[in-house]
C-alpha cells in the first residue's frame, strides 16, 4: 500500500466504492439502485442536452453567494466576539439561539417573510451557515497571540494593518476550517432552499426526479456535484493552504 | 546623583500600580519614580516578579491602568519608539524584511530601511527569509533591526537577551552596544544581570521587590563605548561590596 503513495492510495479507494455499488446495483438488480454505468450514461445525456450544467451552474452561484456572505460576515462578527469581551456577553445569546434554530425553520421563514424569491433563498443559507463561521473564527480570534498584539501597539501599528497582518494570519487555519465545512454544509441546504422555493438547480431537479422515481439521474446530479466540490478542493482550497501556510514549511526545514 | 540632565525624554511618576489577582487586588508598584535623560541609558535593576516588565509597558503605552503620570516633555504625542522584548516577537507569517518595514510609519516604507538595518545586522542574506526559519540568535538580531529601524527616541529593553546561552548573549550584548554608539538614543533597559547593566546603562535603578520602588541608584563612571569587560567585572565587584545592604533588601 505504501509503495502506491497518496494519489495511488486515493485511484483505489475511488475504485473500490465503485466496484462495491456495481457489485450491490448487480445483486439487486432493481430501478431503485442503478448501477453506475446507467448513471454515468445519465449524467452523459444531462451534459449533452444542457439540463446538467444549467441547472448545476445556478446552484453553484447560489452556494457561491451564500458562501461569500456567511464567511465575511461570520468573519467579522467572530473576529469582533473574540477580542472584545463586551460584544462576546451581547452576542452570545444570538448565537446560541441561531446554532441551534433548525435550518428548516430558517428557511421557511425566510420564504413567509421575503418571499419565494432568490434574495430570500440566499440570505435563509447564509444565516444558516453564520453561526457556524462565527463559533470557528471567535476560538481563532480568541487563541491570537497577545504578545504579537503589544508588539503591534508598541510600534503603532494601525487597526487596519494589525488586523491584517497580525490577526488574521492567526486565523487562517480557522477560516480555512470554515471554509471546508461550509462548502458542504451550504451546498446541502441550497439543495433544501431549491426543493421548497426555487424553479431551478439541483435541488429543484432531485425534487423532480423523486416524483419520477427516476433514481438513475437523481444519482447523477448528486455525483456531478460531488465532482465539482472535490475539483473546487484541489483547484482553490489546497492550493491556498500551501500557500497561507509557506512559512509554516520552513519550521519543518530548520 | 541624578544625570538625566535638562532635557528628560520621559518623565515616570507611577504612584500605585494595581493588579486583580485571585485574591483580590495586589499592589505592583507604589511610589516609582524616575526620569531619563537625551541619550541617557538607564537600567531598572531588581529582582523578578518586581514589576519591572510592568514598568516598560506603562512607558510603551501598552498599560495605561495606573495611578501617575507618564510624560515626554520634548514630544507630547510620545517619542519614536523602538522596543525589544523578552522573546524576539516576529510575526511568523511576514520575513524578516517585511517584519522591519512594518514596524516603521508607512510613510517611511519602501525605502529600503528594513534591508539597510538588517545588513547592518548582518542579517543581508536572510532577510527574505522567515522567522522560524534562522537562528534563535538571528531572531534577536531581527528584533533589534527592527528596533532601530524605527530611529527611536527612546529604546525600551526589557531583558532582551534572557534565555539565551551567555556566549550569544554577550556576543549580542556587543552589537547593541555598538549600535547604540553609531545610533544614540535614550535607553531605558529591564534587567536582572547586574553585569548586562553595568554594560549598557549610564546609571542603574535598583528596585525593590514588589511593590516596586527605587531603593538605590548608582552612576556607572566612564563611557559605556570604551568600557572593557575587566572594568565592567571590577565595578560588578566593588558594587557587590558597597551596595550590600541594598542586595539583602532587594533579595
Amino acid at each position: 500500500m505504501r509503495a502506491l503513495g497518496s494519489r495511488g492510495r486515493y485511484a483505489l479507494s475511488v475504485l473500490l466504492l465503485v466496484a462495491l455499488w456495481a457489485a450491490a446495483a448487480h445483486v439487486a438488480a432493481s430501478p431503485t439502485l442503478p448501477g453506475p454505468g446507467a448513471v454515468a450514461a445519465a449524467m452523459a445525456a444531462e451534459t449533452a442536452s444542457g439540463q446538467l450544467p444549467h441547472h448545476l451552474g445556478v446552484t453553484l452561484l447560489r452556494v457561491a453567494a451564500a458562501f461569500t456572505l456567511a464567511l465575511s460576515i461570520g468573519t467579522a462578527i467572530g473576529v469582533l466576539m473574540g477580542r472584545s469581551r463586551t460584544v462576546d456577553d451581547l452576542l452570545g445569546p444570538w448565537l446560541l439561539l441561531t446554532l441551534n434554530v433548525p435550518a428548516l425553520v430558517v428557511i421557511v421563514l425566510a420564504y413567509v417573510w421575503m418571499g419565494l424569491t432568490e434574495a430570500a433563498a440566499i440570505t435563509a443559507v447564509s444565516i444558516n451557515k453564520i453561526p457556524n463561521v462565527v463559533v470557528l473564527v471567535r476560538e481563532g480570534a480568541r487563541a491570537a497571540d497577545e504578545k504579537l498584539f503589544q508588539m503591534a501597539r508598541a510600534y503603532r501599528m494601525g487597526r487596519w494593518e494589525t488586523l491584517r497582518h497580525v490577526l488574521f494570519p492567526q486565523l487562517q487555519p480557522y477560516l480555512l476550517a470554515a471554509s471546508r465545512s461550509g462548502l458542504a454544509l451550504i451546498w446541502k441546504i441550497v439543495l433544501v432552499v431549491e426543493l421548497l422555493g426555487r424553479s431551478d438547480g439541483v435541488g429543484f431537479q432531485i425534487h423532480l426526479f423523486f416524483q419520477l422515481f427516476d433514481i438513475t439521474r437523481l444519482l447523477a446530479y448528486t455525483l456531478a456535484f460531488v465532482a465539482v466540490a472535490q475539483l473546487i478542493e484541489m483547484a482553490v482550497l489546497t492550493p491556498v493552504e500551501t500557500h497561507v501556510r509557506r512559512w509554516r514549511v520552513a519550521r519543518s526545514d530548520a | 546623583m541624578s544625570a538625566a540632565g535638562a532635557s528628560p525624554v520621559l518623565t515616570l511618576e507611577i504612584a500605585e500600580k494595581r493588579f486583580a489577582s485571585a485574591t483580590g487586588e495586589v499592589v505592583a508598584i507604589r511610589g516609582l519614580s524616575f526620569q531619563v535623560g537625551a541619550g541617557e541609558s538607564v537600567a531598572l535593576f531588581g529582582p523578578s516578579g518586581c514589576g519591572k516588565t510592568t514598568t516598560l509597558n506603562i512607558v510603551a503605552g501598552l498599560d495605561t491602568r495606573f495611578e501617575g503620570r507618564l510624560h515626554f516633555p520634548g514630544a507630547p504625542d510620545g517619542p519614536a519608539l523602538g522596543c525589544v522584548f523578552q522573546e524576539p516577537r516576529l510575526l511568523p507569517w511576514r520575513t524578516l524584511e517585511q517584519n522591519v518595514e512594518l514596524a516603521l510609519p508607512p510613510a517611511r516604507r519602501g525605502a529600503g530601511t528594513g534591508a539597510a538595518w538588517l545588513e547592518r545586522m548582518g542579517l543581508a542574506e536572510a532577510a527574505g527569509r522567515y522567522p522560524d526559519a534562522v537562528s534563535v540568535g538571528m531572531q534577536r538580531r531581527a528584533a533589534l533591526a527592527r528596533a532601530f529601524a524605527v530611529e527611536p527616541e527612546l529604546l525600551l529593553l526589557d531583558e532582551p537577551f534572557v534565555s539565551l546561552d551567555a556566549a550569544l548573549a554577550a556576543r549580542l550584548r556587543r552589537l547593541l552596544a555598538s549600535m547604540l554608539a553609531e545610533r544614540p538614543c535614550a535607553v531605558l533597559l529591564v534587567t536582572h544581570d547586574l553585569r548586562e547593566a553595568i554594560e549598557l546603562a549610564d546609571r542603574i535603578l535598583f528596585l525593590s521587590p514588589s511593590p516596586a520602588r527605587v531603593v538605590a541608584e548608582v552612576a556607572v563612571p566612564g563611557r559605556r563605548s570604551e568600557r572593557t569587560e575587566g572594568q565592567v567585572e571590577a565595578f560588578r565587584r566593588s558594587l557587590l561590596e558597597r551596595a550590600e545592604p541594598v542586595f539583602r533588601a532587594i533579595g
